[in-house]
């Protein structure tokens, strides 16, 4: 079994209860960083942890804590990113529900570190019941001394609030949800300025997704090396790995960094292979803005190696042949799935969430997913693809945020790896009318008819 | 200008609006508008009336304009009146790979709407969403605050007949919660 | 101060100038194109991607180049930066794109459009557009409405370039319409029928860069390039009053306030200047108007000519143009 330090008490009854909770060694990580260690080191440990964000970008945690604006005589303020809502990805869901005083520990033991006294947890609207075992959990706190003033006798004081969504996936993006947070529409901020400099309410702030403020615990409880310890290069520690589609086993995983994502797949320990018995198309591997790969080139890169689960190996080969770790929402395909209607679904989504700011994402989202909607209906005709193609290119890092990119790579990559299954809907607009099509006749490619 | 006197919060919401008012620094009490339209949508009938959202511009003190801009954003905010049940169900990628697309013609059928639509009696409304984060139990269905799971056609029967009998408006902050 | 080099061109501006900025400093060709950037309204800016630039070595210190083009209107120089803006292909490709962008909703209703003329998207597409669309869904359309007597919303061409509301939050203290529902649905709106009312309300005309704010007192009144633009004073208690007349004979047709070749207004005027004195005995008029920015307006040259100046631009604009190709000519393959 893996080590695993974020879920290892998941099956625990009542952990999500305080008693339980710190029956369990909860609050360790309070205790030792207010009573024994600076902010800065406590930050130090996050650093040499080599803890990346978890919400996508992967970028360092400690860097970025780093860069927050000490100097300011404005308050700072630590917000949790909980607007889960990138397609593929429940893990945040998952472990607030199950295990809140953990967020609750990382969000005290990180606002030291970072001396903010007032934090909030951004929690997506729609995750109403989520909150209120959250606000439950924080009174829990509260009543137990872990939060307030002077806490543990110290003389450090933190309050905590939870804030809900209205449905908006943009606010994901840490300006939107700033902005968010202070009741406006949530349009992401034009950067600079950085969060760091002029975040919440213009004043210094650090914007944490909910399982990297999570991974802050037993990185102060163990020390930042050990955690380093864990995982392969760049990519440390654990990471909780979002499974879902056509596997037999779908649900929250906590796997080392380093795992063969060919053993994530077909390991009884997880995903436990493909359902009904059937053969794997395609996965998309880190939430649905990160390239989708077949088969052969999710189990080995390009160069022949085996395929890991760590941030470098899944991009090793860039977009031609990569893809990336992102928030961890592996989604797998069996040999029935119609990659076009797959990929329509995204196409649809996010045109559903461009905020409508900027004008290439504000058009060319709805642009691509009615073309894309043409081609699985089976109204395409030549000259569509390369159209998508032109169109996602001319989106693609011209936006004010990475909404932009989120919709373009899906459809760059689908078309790179699955140009056949777009001229099949085209050349055969009859065969794909029923939905269903592939369920009822797998697609199989022609050049290797010919070739074979 | 709206008329906004027959709408008001009860004692138990305001104290609640009170309390949420706190959280954030002197000045800064725009940053309630998303609570507290959640809490007038659940209050005032499930949907968010013109008169409903002057009155929340009167309670933070900013100009309706400013509530009217950020109530159309946000997908949970409904400008229009819905069922007593609003059946939100789930269609992107994941959901759809484990079969939303049938979940959704098995609710259209059952009870006579399409998608978008309320019947006729006003019970239900079914409208379809994207992703709710609820990928590796799917498909699946949020009506007010709950998620349904793991739904099969005969999962969602006996939920739609469950429903029929409730009287009141499900809505983010209530919940209408069905045990199977 | 900053040393700052645009597609060859060195300058050197205030620390804290814009990229955009910038380059209207050294002015011509160089200047990239602003739909949604307006001066002098804070925090404009950004959203358009029309002003898109290559910075190729982000400063003197830290030379790297910027991963991605920069919205060169809310981007900052940096002692030492160099920038491409028609010098670079990439630039050029993306700026076409946001440009098709732009219009495969845009309702091409030029012919019938009061802003045609002096509309900077008719003039961006003109420079960058392709005269084939490749857009084939139906394009989205909402209804004309009226918000307030004085002004007409055609949302149909609007480009969400947000300044009327930055107009409305700056220029007034109550506004009354914004941005609502969001993505491709979003809309300049008051939600419910409500009347745009404040002295400074018109300047929402003047500042829209396509029709779709358009005056009504002047709709359909006569194409503006068949007008004859006047400078023109009067005292007023509320604006500066300086606005210019655009004259039928001696009809005064319409009032706006002066814009500048950037098409942007520096001193706003009250709606009383506006609506509610077309009578020209009610204003001192200084003289004819130039208009330098490109539009059919500006070939209503009927003004002295300054011989001088305009061989002075030629010159300048030669020794900029030595040693580079020249633009492509208009590639319109209709």
């Amino acid at each position: 079994m893996a080590r695993k330090l974020l879920l290892q008490h998941e099956n625990v009854p009542g952990i999500n209860t305080f008693e339980v909770y710190r029956k369990n060694g909860g609050y360790a990580s309070v205790e030792k960083a207010l009573k024994s260690m600076t902010p800065d080191e406590v930050m130090e440990e996050v650093k040499k942890s080599g803890l990346r964000g978890r919400g996508g970008a992967g970028f360092p945690a400690g860097m970025k804590w780093s860069f927050l604006d000490r100097k300011s005589e404005k308050p700072r303020y630590l917000v949790c990113n909980a607007d889960e809502s990138e397609p593929g990805t429940f893990k945040d869901r998952y472990l607030m529900e199950k295990i809140p005083h953990l967020l609750i520990e990382g969000m005290i033991t990180s606002s030291y570190s970072l001396g903010a006294n007032t934090s909030y947890i951004y929690v997506r609207g729609e995750y109403m019941y989520v909150i209120s075992i959250l606000e439950k959990a924080i009174e829990e706190a509260y009543a137990a001394g872990f939060l307030g003033k002077n806490i543990l006798g110290t003389s450090y004081s933190l309050d905590l609030y939870v804030q809900p969504g209205g449905g908006a996936y943009i606010c994901g993006e840490e300006t939107a949800l700033l902005e968010s947070l202070e009741g406006k529409r949530g349009n992401p901020r034009l950067k600079p300025p950085f969060p760091a400099i002029a975040g919440l309410y213009a004043s210094p702030t650090v914007v944490n997704n909910v399982e990297t403020i999570a991974a802050v615990v037993p990185i102060v409880n163990q020390g930042g090396d050990e955690y380093a310890k864990i995982g392969v290069g760049k990519s440390t520690g654990t990471k909780l790995i979002s499974a879902s589609g056509h596997i037999n086993k779908p649900g929250v995983y906590e796997i080392e960094l380093g795992l063969p994502v060919e053993e994530f797949i077909y390991s009884e320990e997880y995903c436990g292979g493909i359902w009904k018995g059937r053969k794997m198309k395609a996965v998309v591997a880190g939430g649905s803005s990160v390239p989708i790969l077949p088969t052969d080139l999710i189990l080995k890169t390009a160069k022949g190696e085996q395929r890991l689960m760590t941030y470098e190996s899944l991009s090793d080969g860039g977009f031609v042949s990569g893809t990336m770790l992102g928030s961890g929402g592996f989604i797998v395909l069996d040999e029935t799935a119609c990659i076009v209607q797959h990929l329509h679904t995204f196409a649809r989504f996010y045109h559903h969430e461009s905020c409508g700011q900027c004008s290439p994402c504000r058009e060319g989202t709805g642009w691509m997913e009615k073309v894309i909607h043409r081609i699985e209906h089976g109204h395409g005709h030549q000259g569509d693809i390369d159209l998508l193609v032109d169109v996602a290119k001319k989106i693609e890092g011209n936006t004010i945020c990475p909404l932009g990119d989120a919709a373009a790579w899906p459809v760059a990559s689908a078309i790179r790896h699955f140009r056949e299954e777009f001229e099949y809907h085209i050349k055969y607009p009859e065969k794909v009318k029923n939905p269903k099509h592939f369920e009822l006749e797998p697609f199989v490619s022609e050049k290797s008819l010919v070739t074979a | 200008m709206t008329d906004t006197k027959t709408i008001e919060f009860s004692a138990t919401t305001k104290a609640l609006v009170d309390r949420i008012l706190k959280r954030y620094p002197e000045g800064r009490q725009k940053s309630a508008l998303l609570p507290l339209l959640h809490l007038a949508q659940a209050e005032f009938g499930g949907w968010l009336s013109v008169p409903t959202m002057d009155y929340v511009a009167s309670v933070l003190n900013i100009k309706p304009i400013e509530v009217y801009e950020v109530a159309s954003f946000y997908t949970m905010y409904n400008l229009n009146p819905v069922g007593k049940c609003l059946i939100e169900v789930c269609r992107t990628g994941p959901c759809m790979l484990r079969g939303a697309n049938d979940i959704i013609e098995h609710i259209e059928n059952k009870l006579g709407i399409k998608e978008g639509e309320t019947t006729a009696d006003g019970k239900f409304t079914l409208k379809t969403v994207e992703c709710l984060g609820s990928c590796g139990t799917a498909p699946m269905l949020q009506c007010g605050a709950d998620y349904y799971e793991n739904l099969t056609n005969e999962k969602v029967d006996k939920l739609i007949e469950k429903w029929n009998s409730i009287n009141d408006h499900s809505t983010y902050m209530r919940s209408n919660r069905v045990e199977l | 101060m900053a040393k700052v080099t645009i597609d060859g061109i060195e300058i050197e501006v205030p620390d804290g100038t814009s990229i955009l900025n910038a380059a209207r400093m050294i002015g011509g060709d160089v200047v990239p194109p602003a739909m949604c950037y307006y001066s002098t309204l804070k925090e404009t800016g950004g959203k358009c991607r029309v002003c898109l630039v290559k910075v190729t070595q982000g400063s003197a210190k830290d030379p790297r180049p910027m991963p991605k083009l920069v919205a060169s209107c809310r981007t900052n120089v940096m002692d030492g930066m160099v920038v491409q803006n028609i010098t670079s292909p990439e630039v050029l490709e993306a700026r076409k794109g946001v440009v098709e962008f732009l219009l495969i909703n845009h309702p091409l209703d030029c012919p019938i459009c009061d802003q045609a003329g002096e509309c900077d998207l008719q003039n961006l597409a003109y420079e960058h557009g392709a005269a084939k669309t490749r857009y084939e869904e139906d394009r989205r359309t909402f209804e004309k409405i009226d918000i307030g007597d004085k002004i007409k919303l055609h949302m149909n061409r609007c480009i969400l370039c947000y300044r009327c509301t930055f107009v409305a939050d700056q220029l007034t203290n109550n506004r009354v319409h914004g941005v609502l529902n969001r993505g491709d649905h979003s809309e300049i709106s008051t939600y419910i029928e409500k009347a745009v009312d404040n002295d400074f309300s018109g300047n929402m005309i003047d500042v829209c860069p396509v029709g779709a704010l358009t005056d009504k007192t002047f709709r359909f009144k006569q194409r503006v390039w068949f007008t004859n633009p006047m400078d023109a004073h009067r005292d007023c208690p509320k604006c500066s009053g300086k606005v210019v007349l655009w004259m039928k004979g001696e009809e005064v047709l319409r009032v706006t306030a002066r814009k500048d070749q950037y098409a942007e207004v520096k001193e706003y005027i009250c709606n009383e200047c506006r609506y509610d004195h077309k009578d020209i005995t009610h204003w001192k008029v200084e003289g004819p108007r130039h208009i330098d920015r490109g539009s059919v307006i500006s070939q209503n040259h009927y003004e002295r000519i300054d011989l001088q100046k305009l061989k002075k631009e030629v010159e300048r604009q030669l020794e900029f143009q030595k040693g580079k190709p020249l633009p492509e000519p208009n590639s319109l393959n209709a």
